[in-house]
């Protein structure tokens, strides 16, 4: 893996900000773009743009096979049994939201007789973990309370772990849904996903993963894990941004009800009823955004073409030489220390608001991220206004590690 | 002093510096030296939430004057709360409604009064001259 021939592929990383070099390490936020994914996306407005499914003509085709064919990466990608599983969104936020409003529809109507969801366990509950993104809380809080419904927490202990035997407890109150992020986008736990998703299984539950922090660093195979959603935001994989996925089981997707109306969606329509068109097509209303999602496949296949087992070994010795580096400063305390974390560490330093310690190490060209992360509950959890969060890419470099470390030291140094 | 002479001076005060820590560092400085609210106003009443660090804010009207406390749980805010204060308190409602903050430009911290920065600066300065006005009635 060359490091220097990859960075030549991000242009972005290439700069100066305040007379410093740019040390970008907000990658859970997003992530920088490879010139290839910039032309796909270019050379799609230059020669290929059309709106799909429409038209007869040439071009329509064109985009329309582009896109499939997309869709048909995006399959394989993450090993889904057939392509009409995949639903492309916005993003991981958009996905949720498509979830929690069809599940929600009129109020446990969803419920349609003699399909496989009238065996789901009614009235709605729908069980989350103590560590969810807001992404994957406040769509299901509003849910169950606009239909009644109820919200279940699972707690995790002081290192960010979460009490798999509390999470059985809650299992046994039936909820119809479990919704867990495969990584935490605030403390870097790996959760078990797979050993959560055949628990919620024995207790009837549905489980829905929220990829948006593995699907850059983790090898991800739906099938294995026996999910029943899962959903990633492109931009944190180095795709552009306006571009995410749904992917959903066959036997649900067909089931729930459509969550936008108008455009591609319908079958038949007349002023008295619509029936709605196939999978994937019945989640897809409006003009989607073709040039996101050919950018996104060509994303996939950068990913694919570099060693996935090295680059995951490359992030991993980043993350521990920042962890390790970062211990030796004076009051500093991780935020997320499970055994097994991915991608990110979040920290606080006694006394330092990250507020201030992220103002000042910006004006020495660091990128990071300082607040709640779109995590309130966790800060309350740990009692904390914010963390200090540092995101790696596989373009990161350990002397970016060290720069990024060394501004850490001087701006605690000046805050003290 | 008037509002135009506390600013210059507290631009040629940043002014000896020519280097962003030097000045982050006097700005910090100020900062620590600003525990100015008393405690009975330090809290949800008086909070100003910004999604990154929280402002409390408290005024009054003393003579036909507005004397303002503040306070924040970040230092380099209350660094810039400190610099507002100074410059604002104990003058009368029009003077502070007829001020100009271009001195926050000058001294290079505009970037924290941005809205993009939700820090709660920006709301602290409307809430201030909201008081200002307020206040101007019973002036």
């Amino acid at each position: 893996m060359d490091l220097n021939e990859i960075r030549r592929q991000f242009p972005v990383l290439d700069q100066q900000v305040y007379g410093k070099p740019l040390v970008y390490l907000d990658n859970a936020a997003t992530t920088q773009k490879p010139l290839c994914v910039i032309d796909r996306e270019r050379d799609y407005y230059l020669h290929e743009n059309c709106n799909i499914h429409r038209g007869v003509h040439y071009l329509s085709q064109m985009a329309t096979e582009a896109y499939e064919q997309a869709r048909r990466t995006v399959a394989r990608f993450i090993n889904a049994k057939e392509s009409h599983e995949i639903v492309f969104t916005r993003g991981t936020t958009e996905s949720l939201n498509l979830l929690a409003t069809s599940f929600g529809t009129e109020s446990g109507k969803w419920k349609v007789e003699n399909s496989p969801l009238s065996t789901l366990h009614s009235p709605l509950k729908v069980l989350v973990t103590a560590m969810e993104h807001h992404s994957n809380l406040v769509p299901w809080q509003q849910m169950v309370q606009r239909c009644g419904g109820t919200l279940l927490v699972a707690p995790m202990d002081d290192r960010g772990v979460l009490d798999l035997q509390a999470y059985e407890e809650l299992l046994k109150q039936e909820p119809t849904i479990v919704a867990i992020a495969h990584v935490s986008n605030t403390l870097a736990t790996v959760n078990p996903i797979k050993e959560m998703i055949r628990m919620a299984h024995q207790y009837g539950a549905l489980a829905v993963i929220d990829g948006a922090q593995s699907i850059a660093h983790i090898p991800v195979d739906v099938q294995e894990l026996d999910c029943d959603f899962f959903v990633f935001s492109g931009h944190k994989m180095y795709a552009p941004m306006g571009i995410g996925c749904l992917y959903g089981k066959t036997e649900w997707l067909e089931q729930l009800p459509p969550y936008q109306f108008g455009g591609e969606m319908v079958d038949r329509v007349s002023f008295e009823r619509t029936t709605f068109n196939k999978l994937p097509f019945k989640f897809e209303a409006g003009t989607p955004n073709v040039g996101a999602a050919l950018g996104l496949e060509t994303a996939i296949h950068f990913i694919e073409s570099l060693d996935r087992r090295e680059v995951a070994a490359h992030e991993e010795t980043l993350l521990r030489a920042a962890i390790d580096r970062l211990s030796a400063i004076e009051g500093m305390r991780f935020i997320g220390e499970a055994p097994e974390r991915s991608g990110l560490v979040s920290f606080i330093i006694d006394g330092i608001h990250p507020y201030d310690l992220g103002t000042i190490i910006d004006k020495m060209g660091v990128a990071v991220r300082t607040g709640h992360h779109c995590a309130e509950p966790v800060m309350t959890r740990f009692g904390i206004p914010g963390t200090v969060r540092a995101s790696f890419a596989l373009y990161n470099t350990l002397d970016e590690v060290e720069t990024f470390v060394k501004a850490v030291n001087r701006a605690a140094t000046m805050l003290r | 002093m008037t509002i135009k002479e506390i600013q210059s001076q507290i631009i040629e005060e940043f002014s000896m510096f020519d280097d962003w820590m030097d000045r982050y560092a006097l700005l910090i400085e100020m900062g620590k030296e600003c525990p100015i609210i008393d405690d009975q106003y330090r809290n949800d009443q008086y909070l100003i939430n910004g999604c990154q660090s929280r402002v409390w804010l408290h005024a009054e009207l003393k003579e036909g004057k507005v004397y303002y406390t503040a306070d924040s749980d970040a230092v380099i805010t209350k660094g810039i709360i400190y610099l507002l204060i100074k410059v604002f308190s104990g003058q009368t409602p029009q003077d502070i409604l007829a001020a100009d903050l271009s001195f926050l430009d000058e001294i290079g911290l505009k970037e924290h009064l941005s809205p993009t920065r939700s820090n709660g600066l920006l709301s602290m300065l409307k809430q201030m001259l909201l008081y200002a006005e307020a206040l101007s009635g019973n002036a």
